[in-house]
């Protein structure tokens, strides 16, 4: 299959709906098992094992964090998190379709809410895409908060 | 002027043998007295001197609600100042660290101060050439606090200038930090990175109190750690197979009452005391052979197994920090309000011991203490919903009952069950005498 800029461009937008409407199975199922979802807690971090991160999640703790999200007994979900991503056009910085590699950068805000708390964040995510059976998924994901180092309450769903 | 201002008795009354009253923890005017009387006399944590490795070297944070700012001084020592510019009170440092040279300079109107706060100088000094500027406040430069205590790298501060010594104040609890310390084949710890910061709007107590609550781990954290192993299970996992870090680290959340009343709890005068005597939810890490290797050879095997051999669980020291010796961290609870309070959660390198132990550090500290999570989140949940529903009128008090003993006395070291609430008692304790040890002395100045 052939594959265009805009075909990736377009698997960032699907994967922002995706989580914006709590499809988080599905959501899941966009990643390669040994995928690591990556949330620095300092600005320009480098290093995500020797200094503490928001996230690093490998498969299991997706799953874990995905399962917890529609448990009986999750009491800060009681009632559950709603979360909306606005994207502005992903940069495409690495497209390499004879590989299957493609990278991508984008500008979001993300807005979470819970009862009547609403938070806003500014935040770039980076993705790292493979093209597998005819697919696009994610190989690693990068979330960088612009405030990363303020002083947060709950983050409950996925930025 | 509110009801508890001047009037120490109807204070002493908030703390009952078994219960509190819920102005402990809510009400506006008992904050701002802890923070001038509790936070004042007790010693508190202020940072880590690796976070101030060289002269000049400065970090700024809090002692209860006093903005201050730790320096390495020329002299090598660390000195604790309070943050503002003798001037017009301008803060000299806003970054939460740094390097100063060898002096402070403010940048409003140019004093300068050495390190250890002394004026340095002030531009246009014939300006006051011919006042009696020498008597003020501000010739004598930045102040200081009442004393610090360096204790193995852990720098603590007492605002009073008089008051109980560090010694006396900590006495035996401290072997809980030196048992962090010395689990350092070298003797000694290193800050790694910066904190988690996590914005509670509840009081600082009930993060304290929740230190040593052995009874809500597999209740409140049944949606993290009891799905994280029955995930484990159907992921085909065998009994015998070594498990990932992650699930070490999760999993004791979800132990049975029996396992947290086993593991025991101990409790010192002041305040102090920790979960996790005899055994704790971390006692089961496996271990890589390079760091038994590096500890036996600093210290001798037997020695070594001995350190190794404590897996005390959370060591709460009045009022406001907790540490955990087998991860290594310490989280502060910094007031910020009757119902707001900032967590750091930071962690520290062995300095000494292989990367994969600051690595377990840094993944136990991002999987249950940050705002993302999912440990977190229903501690957060529980602590929010406790300071908002104490807010009915039904009921005015928080049971502490379980495991009370009659005519319970503090005093020296005492362990039992791990499921009591008596540190939690043990802490009210030192808040009421805290609270008044120079409050009725103010009264009495009032008075006249």
């Amino acid at each position: 299959m052939s594959i265009s800029r805009e075909d990736v461009i377009d698997f960032i937008y699907a994967e922002a709906r995706m989580l914006d409407e709590g499809r988080f199975i599905e959501w899941l199922e966009l990643w390669l098992e040994d995928g690591i979802y990556w949330m620095p807690l300092d600005y320009k971090q480098t290093d995500p094992d020797l200094v503490t991160s928001l996230l690093y999640e490998d498969d299991f703790m997706r799953k874990l964090r995905v399962e917890r999200l529609n448990g009986e007994r999750t009491f800060s979900q009681k009632p559950k998190s709603r979360c909306s991503h606005v994207i502005q056009r992903p940069f495409v910085d690495k497209f390499d379709p004879k590989t299957g590699i493609f990278e991508t950068n984008t500008a979001m805000h993300y807005v979470e809410t819970r009862l009547d708390e609403q938070f806003l964040l500014a935040l770039t995510a980076v993705h790292e895409l493979k093209l597998v059976d005819g697919n696009l998924r994610i190989a690693n994901k990068r979330v960088d908060i612009l405030n990363s180092d303020a002083a947060f309450g709950n983050i409950q769903l996925l930025p | 002027m509110g009801i508890y201002t001047g009037n120490p008795s109807r204070i002493a009354d908030l703390v009952q043998p078994n219960q509190v009253h819920r102005d402990t923890y809510v009400s506006e005017e008992i904050y701002q007295l802890e923070m001038k009387h509790l936070f004042a006399n007790t010693w508190v944590f202020v940072g880590h001197d690796s976070q101030t490795a060289n002269k000049g070297d400065y970090i700024t944070t809090q002692v209860g609600d006093q903005p201050v700012i730790m320096v390495r001084h020329s002299d090598g020592e660390v000195k604790v100042l309070y943050n503002r510019c003798p001037h017009k009170g301008t803060k000299i440092a806003i970054d939460r660290a740094g390097n100063t040279g060898k002096f402070f300079r403010c940048p409003y109107h140019a004093w300068s101060f050495k390190t250890d706060g002394c004026l340095l100088a002030i531009p246009l000094k014939k300006g006051y050439a011919e006042t009696d500027f020498g008597e003020s406040a501000a010739a004598k430069g930045m102040k200081a606090v009442g004393a610090v205590h360096n204790h193995r790298g852990f720098v603590f501060a007492r605002l009073a200038a008089q008051g109980i010594s560090f010694e006396e104040y900590f006495g035996d609890a401290l072997s809980s930090l030196d048992n962090m310390v010395d689990r350092a084949p070298e003797g000694r710890l290193e800050v790694a990175g910066p904190p988690l910061r996590y914005m509670h709007q509840c009081n600082w107590k009930m993060l304290v109190e929740n230190q040593t609550d052995a009874c809500h781990p597999m209740v409140a954290h049944e949606s993290s750690a009891g799905t994280a192993i029955r995930l484990f299970e159907e992921s085909g996992w065998q009994e015998g197979e070594p498990k990932p870090m992650a699930m070490e680290i999760i999993a004791p959340f979800m132990s049975p009452y029996e396992f947290f009343e086993g593991m025991g709890q101990r409790t010192w005068n002041n305040g102090h005391g920790h979960s996790g005597v005899s055994s704790s939810i971390h006692k089961d890490y496996k271990e890589e052979d390079a760091y038994g290797e590096a500890m036996n050879a600093a210290y001798g095997k037997e020695r070594a197994a001995e350190i190794l051999g404590e897996n005390r669980h959370n060591t709460v020291y009045f009022p406001n920090i907790m540490v955990k010796g087998p991860i290594q961290q310490l989280r502060n609870f910094i007031p910020l309000g009757p119902n707001k309070t900032l967590v750091e959660s930071w962690i520290y390198r062995l300095v000494g011991a292989p990367d994969y132990l600051l690595k377990r550090t840094a993944m136990y500290n991002r999987i249950i203490n940050a705002p993302t999570s999912i440990v977190g989140h229903d501690d957060l949940e529980m602590y929010e919903r406790a300071q908002e529903g104490l807010m009915t009128d039904g009921n005015e008090w928080v049971n502490l009952w379980r495991n009370a003993e009659e005519d319970e006395n503090f005093d020296g070291e005492w362990t039992g069950i791990g499921t009591s609430e008596r540190q939690m008692r043990n802490q009210f304790d030192a808040w009421k005498r805290f609270m008044l040890v120079s409050m009725s002395q103010d009264t009495q100045e009032a008075e006249i």
